[in-house]
């Protein structure tokens, strides 16, 4: 019970974390790696990026690809706790 | 009952605090996640690479040694390169009003040891430099000495200095994760700092651009980061602690050799 209470704490002080700052701060929250290239280019407005592989891809499909990641990911935490779930319930069974 | 009543304060006053701090700072852009595509000149590009590479290859010597000695860690290592998956993969809006996303690669130091992450970390950066064209090849040298070296040896490092202090594990985990993803960062600044020195005030003025609006932004993702690598432990305690036992022979026999 009292590891239940502690998981919804922590659950809502991350979801505290990430909604707070869009209600209450007003920017554009672009990435922040693109505010990196511009910085470079204030403090060495000289420099030209010297190799690129893909180029830009669609920000349809970026959204995607990190979408991907993001479940491919999720899917194999679930798979592994699911299976130490089953394998702890299995031998309590049999205890 | 007292105790429980105490944590409901100290909640409180961590969100209060953060209501005041969110209303009273203003917007600001951050600079750092990844390094872009072709954004180190080719001198420390080759440098970072040659740097990252030896762990890496220990790392690799690591995973062997570790899966030879007891396969039924593989998989708590596909587990930490899933976690590094998800969290690497957020982008969370955070109070300066820009985006950056957390590491991940703290759970995997902690239960792994660091060496194996350098490869696990390493392995989402390539993805993401690939697929996404976030981060880079030629700058992925760098990357990976920040967010697959860096972070999870200062992970490691405060997760066993907070564990031999306090004996407070989840303190202890919930500091070395934060302080894993802001050092990435730091890191990261530093390598930007040191490619592109200012014109006034040199390497140091960069850092500090570099470093000190950044810093900001990370710390509350440093936090998320904490806490959700808190929530994940718990979970693995509760329906496997035959793992998470095996895992501490497991390192001290490796130690040891």
């Amino acid at each position: 019970m009292k590891s239940k209470v502690q998981t919804i704490l922590l659950i809502t002080i991350v979801l505290l974390l990430v909604i707070l700052p869009l209600v209450f701060v007003s920017g554009d929250f672009s990435g922040a790696d693109g505010k990196a290239e511009q910085a470079i280019v204030e403090i060495a407005p000289e420099y030209e990026p010297w190799f690129s592989l893909i180029g830009e891809i669609p920000g349809e499909t970026e959204s995607m690809l990190f979408a991907l990641q993001a479940a491919l990911g999720a899917g194999l935490i679930g798979y592994v706790i699911g299976l130490f779930k089953g394998r702890r319930d299995k031998y309590a069974v049999h205890d | 009952m007292r105790v429980r009543r105490y944590k409901f304060w100290g909640v409180a006053a961590l969100v209060a605090g953060f209501t005041v701090y969110l209303l009273m700072n203003a917007p600001q852009t951050a600079y750092a996640m990844h390094i872009m595509e072709g954004f180190l000149p080719i001198g420390w590009a080759v440098f970072w690479w040659a740097l990252f590479l030896p762990f890496f290859a220990l790392g690799v010597r690591k995973i062997v040694q570790l899966t030879k000695e007891a396969p039924e860690l593989k998989l708590m290592l596909g587990l930490a390169g899933a976690f590094t998956f998800v969290l690497s993969a957020l982008k969370l809006p955070s109070v300066t009003g820009s985006s950056s996303h957390p590491t991940g690669t703290g759970f995997g130091a902690i239960v792994l040891g660091p060496l194996p992450m350098s490869v696990i970390a390493s392995i989402v950066l390539v993805f993401q430099a690939f697929l996404l064209a976030h981060g880079g090849v030629t700058t992925l040298g760098a990357n990976a000495f920040s967010m697959a070296v860096a972070g999870p040896f200062a992970g490691y490092a405060v997760y066993k200095l907070l564990m031999r202090l306090t004996d407070k594990e989840k303190l202890a985990i919930f500091s070395a994760a934060a302080l894993a993803n802001i050092t990435t960062y730091l890191v990261t600044s530093f390598q930007l700092a040191l490619a592109f020195p200012s014109a006034q005030g040199g390497m140091l003025a960069s850092f500090l651009k570099f470093g000190s609006i950044f810093g900001v932004t990370q710390i509350p993702l440093a936090i998320t980061e904490g806490l959700l690598t808190v929530l994940l432990w718990n979970w693995l305690k509760s329906y496997s602690p035959h793992e998470l036992s095996l895992l501490r022979r497991g390192m001290k026999g490796a130690r040891q050799s």
